[in-house]
């Protein structure tokens, strides 16, 4: 999935013939996106499946010494984001805010067990990926994004540079900024955890 | 409690998830390199209808699924994938065009065929529902007035048939011709059910009437004409010609363009 080119040169050479191939090779990293920025299964498939339509659509009046130059991972990276920001920015406000993160929790979070090895390790890391997930979406849309291209998707930094359109030294300060925030957030729901406990 | 950077970048690169299985299909329905299916209720019973981003792209009496994708591949070279039901604005559409409603829009993905079948098509969605026009009418209303024939074998390859109501088209001598749906027992059901006397247009065929003139408006119709039908027996007249209505001063009707028949016949 790392090496796009002999999909890129298929795509220049028969769009119709190779598309497939393409939404097959991207599909799983485009839906990853969309629901880590979105959270809902349902919106995270209509933002990816959009995105792909739209991708195609831009394809089809690229002419092939264009679509050689595309960086794919970035350009459609890029299409899911702006389609996922626009439905954020259509959501009314949430109840929770990034600016209230030690006050307001994600209510989901379940007890975790955390010196557990054992049988329900299976079950604890299932848990702990919901948890990461509902902390990633306390963040504000601009960190949020960074490090949900750069964590979960695994784009390098220059291609995050391309897919923000940002200068490099600035995406890389948004990520860490982000992983700091998510940190505190995580933090505090430890916090939050451990007082519900003694309470 | 703290966590490193190591332990939380290693936890939100598990985030990744699979997509599902209905995102692909969807993408490649909505571009048009895949189609969707369903089957509708018609007057010739139930339907298959394909369809993707682009338009309606099929209407077909298939007997089951394998053998309308088989078909619908070797035709479009796209995969059909089955769907419950046809979407509701497209059925709503489908069902107010069989019910005569021309205005009612049907984006059709007729991707693949000649700029004449289209000019055929485009003119068959122009007879009304309840009348019929010959071959030889279409070939010169698009003016190709030789080619009766083309128009006869393009109607045959109407991937859409009664979304682009190609059973309106009939034989130049007022027989009913032949019809890609299933035969011509199925064109007769159709006619029928669209309210066409198909009777009494065989019976004035098989008399060598061809245009019906009313003699208070001195206007000469094809004979499922509307215009033609509302006129009462005792001023209603019938001609073999147009050159026959023209001697005795008719003139042709502007609906339904007879002199159209006249040069093709």
């Amino acid at each position: 999935m790392d090496n796009d080119e002999p999909l890129i040169a298929a795509l220049a050479d028969d769009l119709d013939a190779s598309f497939e191939a393409l939404v097959l090779a991207h599909q799983d990293r485009l839906y990853s996106i969309a629901l880590r920025m979105l959270g809902d299964p349902r919106d995270a498939e209509e933002a990816a499946q959009d995105g792909l339509v739209r991708a195609y659509r831009a394809l089809l009046g690229y002419d092939a010494a264009r679509i050689r130059e595309l960086r794919l991972r970035p350009w459609l990276a890029t299409i899911v984001l702006n389609l996922c920001r626009s439905r954020l920015s259509r959501r009314p406000p949430p109840a929770r805010t990034a600016l209230s993160l030690d006050l307001a929790l994600p209510g989901e979070l379940e007890p975790r067990v955390a010196d557990d090895r054992g049988p329900a390790a299976i079950t604890a890391t299932r848990d702990a990926a919901r948890d990461w997930a509902e902390l990633l979406l306390t963040l504000p849309p601009a960190y949020r994004s960074a490090v949900v291209l750069r964590h979960v998707d695994g784009l390098s930094y220059p291609e995050l540079a391309i897919a923000l359109d940002r200068p490099e030294g600035t995406v890389k300060a948004q990520v860490h900024r982000g992983l700091a925030l998510l940190r505190t957030a995580f933090e505090a729901s430890q916090r939050h955890e451990r007082e519900e406990m003694t309470a | 409690m703290t966590t490193d950077d190591r332990t939380m970048e290693a936890a939100l690169g598990r985030l990744g998830v699979a997509a599902p299985r209905s995102l692909a299909p969807g993408v490649l329905a909505e571009v048009g390199l895949a189609d969707r299916y369903a089957r509708f209720d018609s007057p010739l019973g139930p339907l298959v209808v394909a369809w993707n981003g682009l338009g309606v792209s099929a209407v077909e009496a298939a007997p089951d699924d394998a053998t309308f994708e088989a078909n619908h591949m070797a035709r479009t070279g796209r995969a059909a994938h089955p769907v419950e039901r046809v979407p509701d604005r497209l059925a709503a559409a489908i069902a107010r065009r069989l019910d005569g409603d021309r205005r009612v829009r049907i984006d059709l993905d007729l991707r693949g065929h000649s700029d004449f079948e289209r000019d055929v098509w485009q003119k068959a969605l122009q007879i009304p529902r309840g009348e019929v026009r010959p071959y030889g009418w279409v070939a010169a209303e698009i003016g190709r007035p030789k080619a009766v024939r083309a128009v006869g074998t393009a109607l045959g390859h109407n991937p859409v048939p009664l979304i682009v109501p190609c059973h309106r088209v009939v034989r130049s001598d007022g027989t009913i011709g032949q019809y890609s749906l299933g035969g011509p027992g199925n064109k007769r059901t159709i006619l029928e059910a669209e309210g066409l006397d198909v009777p009494e247009m065989e019976r004035l065929a098989a008399s060598g009437v061809r245009f019906i003139g009313s003699d208070t408006t001195k206007i000469l119709c094809l004979p499922t004409c509307r215009h033609a039908r509302r006129v009462t027996d005792g001023h209603r007249l019938e001609f073999r010609s147009m050159a026959e209505g023209q001697m005795r001063g008719y003139r042709p009707c502007l609906i339904c363009r007879p002199a159209s028949a006249a040069i093709a016949a």
